[in-house]
């Protein structure tokens, strides 16, 4: 008697960018360089062949913080600054997922700041993109973290006057084990970059400058001064840190890439059941 | 076959194929943000632009199935960039006007035209340089179509960005 086997199913092909982007139909102002950047993050989750019930988005708030709900993914568009700490969480307990953290430069650098630090300190292997416009556009324009000090508009007569953060060196200063600048403009680049940050494991952290072109039209002018970082990427923090604090923060690439092991501890007791769970917290 | 088996027309044909589609869910993508906004006239112009590149593209692939040619994961572009045809994502002004986004059609067929032409006159197989000769037309028509358009709306004024009831005004 001859023995059937099953035919094994075919594997289900690789979804498609546009198979990541969700029927939602994102509420940004036309020109945002956000869709951008959505059109690249969906870019390089289908180059890397993930599949979005294995990839987590997860952001705080702002405009960019809209990313999770316009993708396919799961996601978790959560409380203002807070995106890297429920990031870490997901990614300590569900090793397994891909977990990409998105948001803009107040909520990263200003509300959230403290956890930047800590996050590029843990090197849990997670990616944080933040769409850097130099501006909160949601609230209607005021100064952010990365708004030059001379920036003058209604709401900050003459300019804040205030040092800008210094985002790339702080991240390095801080630990993160990838570190690389894109252009929203440049939606294929900023998929590879995006691509490759996934594919490091660690903290990998990528500053896309994303104009707003609402609060600040003259961020148009963006296309015609970023270009390709002139040098290959290092993997010496040191000689990274020099040459990101001497250029005029529009070269574009891997500006560092390290090789330190990713945190991610074992989970040392058993999962418990939501009911076990719920029963801890009875009132 | 298969686009990528040196077959350079099969591989002309599908990233064009590509290219137009990729170029028309742009179009939409602009229609869409102009929709939101309230400037249904540019939405609309957007979404018939879609329309164009979307009917150009099915062409496209109903004859690469005639053909029997696997359709290809890339489009027609510059290396490291989008498709030659998909307009800029960060051309779109919620304040913009059919002439804008005229002009912002008539620079991404320009770009086409200016590629199909280009590749028509290299030193390659006769078959590849007829596909780039027939693409390098068809641009060319559309290149004349957008420019009639663009001779029939009126030219915006110099301060056609600026709003009286500003997003940045203080409250």
């Amino acid at each position: 008697m001859s023995t059937l086997t099953a035919p094994a199913s075919a594997p289900a092909p690789a979804p498609a960018a546009k198979d990541f982007k969700s029927a939602t139909t994102p509420i940004w102002c036309p020109g945002c360089g956000d869709y951008s950047v959505l059109a690249s993050l969906t870019r390089s989750f289908a180059a890397l062949e993930l599949r979005p019930e294995r990839t987590a988005v997860i952001s705080g708030i702002g405009c960019s913080s809209r990313i999770p709900a316009y993708t396919t993914c799961y996601g978790f568009h959560g409380v203002h600054g807070r995106a890297l700490a429920l990031a870490t969480g997901l990614k300590l307990s569900r090793p397994e997922l891909t977990v990409v953290v998105t948001g803009g430069d107040g909520d990263g650098y200003s509300i959230g700041g403290n956890h930047f630090l800590h996050a590029c300190r843990r090197n849990v292997d997670l990616t944080y993109v933040i769409m850097d416009n130099h501006v909160y556009g949601m609230t209607k324009g005021q100064a952010s973290p990365t708004t030059e000090p001379d920036w003058d508009n209604a709401l900050t007569p003459g300019g804040t006057g205030i040092r800008p953060f210094q985002p790339l060196v702080i991240a390095l200063a801080a630990g993160a084990n990838f570190v690389a600048r894109a252009f929203s403009g440049d939606v294929v680049g900023t998929a590879d970059i995006i691509a490759k940050a996934i594919a490091t494991p660690g903290f990998s952290f990528v500053e896309v400058l994303s104009p707003c072109i609402t609060f600040r039209p003259e961020q148009r002018e963006w296309r015609e001064r970023v270009r390709p970082s002139p040098v290959p990427t290092t993997d010496d923090a040191a000689r990274a840190a020099r040459r990101i604090m001497t250029d005029d923060g529009f070269n574009l690439g891997v500006l560092y890439a390290g090789s330190r092991p990713p945190f991610q501890p074992e989970i040392g007791r058993a999962r418990r059941s939501v009911a076990e769970l719920a029963e801890e917290f009875a009132l | 076959m298969s686009a990528d088996n040196g077959d350079r027309a099969a591989e002309l044909l599908a990233q064009a194929c590509v290219m137009e589609a990729e170029a028309a869910e742009r179009y939409d993508e602009l229609a869409d943000q102009l929709a939101l906004h309230g400037n249904a006239e540019v939405a609309s112009l957007f979404r018939k632009l879609a329309g164009i590149e979307r009917r150009h593209a099915d062409t496209l692939a109903d004859d690469l199935e005639r053909r029997g040619i696997a359709p290809s994961s890339q489009a027609l572009a510059a290396p490291g960039q989008e498709g030659l045809e998909t307009a800029p994502g960060e051309a779109a002004h919620y304040l913009m006007t059919p002439y804008h986004a005229l002009k912002i059609a008539l620079e991404n067929e320009e770009h086409a035209l200016a590629y199909f032409t280009e590749l028509a006159a290299r030193d390659a197989p006769e078959d590849f340089r007829r596909l780039a000769q027939d693409f390098a037309e068809e641009e060319r028509m559309h290149v004349a179509l957008v420019r009639d358009w663009l001779a029939r709306v009126p030219v915006p004024p110099e301060d056609w960005a600026s709003d009286p009831d500003e997003p940045h005004t203080v409250d």
